[in-house]
């Protein structure tokens, strides 16, 4: 956790893998990155050295910044955030989701925007951040509106 | 999208090539268990496991001086050393809650082998009374780089029921289970409970008492939660030629097979289809049997859709019709077709953390007759179908008596 104990509702702070330091520096400027691997012409996420598809290595992986959109694949509302030890949400109940970005990888987030228990499977979502303390950004997303699937 | 679900299904449809030669090959012939309906125990630790050992090895008329391969899901040799013993055979699988089911499924392939001839398994955890008497918890690392703290963490999921309440909310997406029928499982599993006088919680309970439980992490409730308990257990594994030498009456082991297709939950592949397919599959493959065939099941229910997960994984019902077959209610005591959970599972019975021990025990204590008056009538196939981690990693033990041979 980071901020001090009266300052701003605060989040865990990732670690930066040991492939990851492209997605993060982009984040700072607003931009999702997803690996492509260009021998099977798949999505790879989480970021890795070599394509879990098939096996091609690091070579065959290239960044490129996704499109943002993204489908809710499934949702659930955290009703207890200190259980759960979260600070973030200012102790109300929040929406956490996986969900399945348009170049076909799916992560995991916060969908915000909208009370957490109107999120939906299906559900359109587009990409939107939120400031990390050391210029990073986290991946949040909010409803696009109207029903992707 | 439909495309992407033929071939998935498909994929673990896939059985692939199945050697039977360890159908009949191994038998549990020794089981000990340490649980209270107050939910602790005054032992800890080694001490604990020590105890389970013995007691499990007197049970099948072994000593210590005869056990040759130890199982532990963090330390085989540490636990050697303590015990004073020179083992010919080590395993630390630890996948969780299904390492025991795992541990059955390697002990019987090294003793088939002819590696070892006597293993003993032994788990015991205290989480509930590591609480209240504050003594200091034992904290597990998980070795190696770990992508669910960069990429799942911050976004504040609760482990572990975050994971499983995240695929429950898709098997209501996507085949229209409700939360009733998700609580008939807490409701039958609960009239289990009811018959052990070792269980934790035996009151009565209903589907609206499940459902007016606090919502923790929505679609799950309180109730559709397991117990944090203390538990100990043991089991003993020997060749099924020694095995019938021996006191009690050897309980075979049919059929063994573990799967994983995950760690994190944003890396499963299918939120509403486990591995359990593909163990479930191969080890009925091996056993040369079916979900029909099977009087008791112990499914791992750390969480009652974990349980609907293995009804259907495991080809009880189709796909997507967990929900209404729990529905029915004939899980519970009451002669149905299907005995689920008869301890009164990781829901009302015991669960420490890694419950998979315990549906070894008590598969192990049906077969023999053993269970009074929650026994399972003639009694002759019991599967122990262990989950790990976040609905990770299945383990499928085909356990059966002399008269499945």
């Amino acid at each position: 956790m980071t901020g001090a104990p009266d300052g701003p509702p605060t989040r865990f702070e990732p670690p930066v893998g040991a492939e990851s330091s492209p997605f993060w520096e982009a984040t700072g400027d607003g931009r999702l990155l997803v690996q492509w691997c260009t021998a099977c012409d798949r999505g790879v996420f989480y970021p890795r050295s070599f394509c879990p598809h098939c096996a091609a290595p690091g070579s065959a992986l290239e960044w490129r910044t996704a499109s943002g959109r993204a489908t809710v694949y499934a949702a659930v509302v955290e009703h207890r955030p200190e259980a759960a030890g979260t600070a973030f949400s200012g102790g109300r109940p929040y929406c956490v989701a996986l969900v399945d970005l348009e170049e076909g990888v799916r992560m995991m987030t916060n969908v915000i925007d909208c009370p957490p228990d109107e999120v939906r499977s299906g559900m359109a979502v587009t990409v939107t951040w939120e400031p990390l303390p050391d210029g990073r950004q986290l991946a949040l997303f909010r409803p696009a509106g109207g029903e992707a699937r | 999208m439909e495309e992407e679900r033929v071939d998935r299904v498909d994929r673990v449809r896939h059985v692939g090539r199945v050697d039977r030669t360890l159908r009949g090959a191994a038998a549990i012939v020794g089981v000990a268990e340490d649980v209270s309906p107050t939910g602790e125990l005054d032992r800890t630790g080694r001490e604990l496991e020590v105890a389970m050992v013995l007691g499990a090895l007197e049970d099948a008329g072994l000593t210590l001086a005869d056990v040759d391969g130890v199982c532990h899901a963090e330390s085989a040799v540490a636990l050697a050393e303590y015990l004073g013993i020179h083992p010919v055979f080590m395993d630390s699988t630890m996948t969780g809650g299904s390492s025991y089911e795992v541990h059955v499924e390697h002990a019987a392939a090294a003793i088939a082998a002819g590696v070892c001839d006597v293993v003993v398994s032994v788990y015991a955890s205290t989480p509930r009374s590591n609480r209240t008497r504050r003594r200091p918890a034992a904290r597990r690392v998980q070795p190696g780089p770990n992508p669910m703290v960069e990429w799942d963490l911050p976004y504040g999921l609760r482990t572990p029921m975050g994971p499983y309440a995240l695929a429950a909310a898709r098997h209501m997406h996507e085949y229209g289970t409700t939360p009733e029928q998700l609580a008939q499982i807490a409701v039958s599993t609960r009239q289990w409970a009811a018959l052990n006088p070792r269980a934790r919680h035996r009151d009565p309970l209903t589907v609206a008492d499940v459902l007016a439980s606090p919502l923790q992490v929505s679609p799950l409730h309180l109730l559709d939660c397991c117990l944090v308990t203390d538990g100990a257990g043991a089991f003993v594994m020997t060749s099924a030629e020694r095995a019938r030498s021996l006191p009690k009456p050897p309980v075979y082991l049919l059929g063994a097979a573990t799967c994983s297709d995950h760690m994190g939950i944003s890396q499963m592949p299918d939120l509403t289809t486990t591995p359990g397919v593909v163990s479930g599959a191969r080890a009925f493959a091996m056993a040369g049997l079916s979900a029909s065939d099977v009087d008791v099941l112990m499914g791992y229910d750390s969480f009652t859709i974990t349980a609907l997960l293995h009804l259907e994984d495991l080809g009880f019902c189709h796909k997507g019709e967990g929900g209404p077959f729990a529905a029915e209610g004939t899980l519970g005591p009451g002669g149905g077709p299907l005995a689920m959970n008869t301890n009164g599972g990781g829901l009302s019975f015991t669960h420490p953390g890694m419950y998979g021990m315990f549906l070894i025990t008590e598969a192990v204590r049906q077969l023999r007759g053993e269970c009074g008056d929650r026994q399972v009538e003639g009694a002759h196939v019991a599967v122990a179908h262990g989950s790990g981690i976040l609905l990770s990693v299945m383990s499928t033990a085909v356990l059966g008596t002399e008269a499945t041979l």
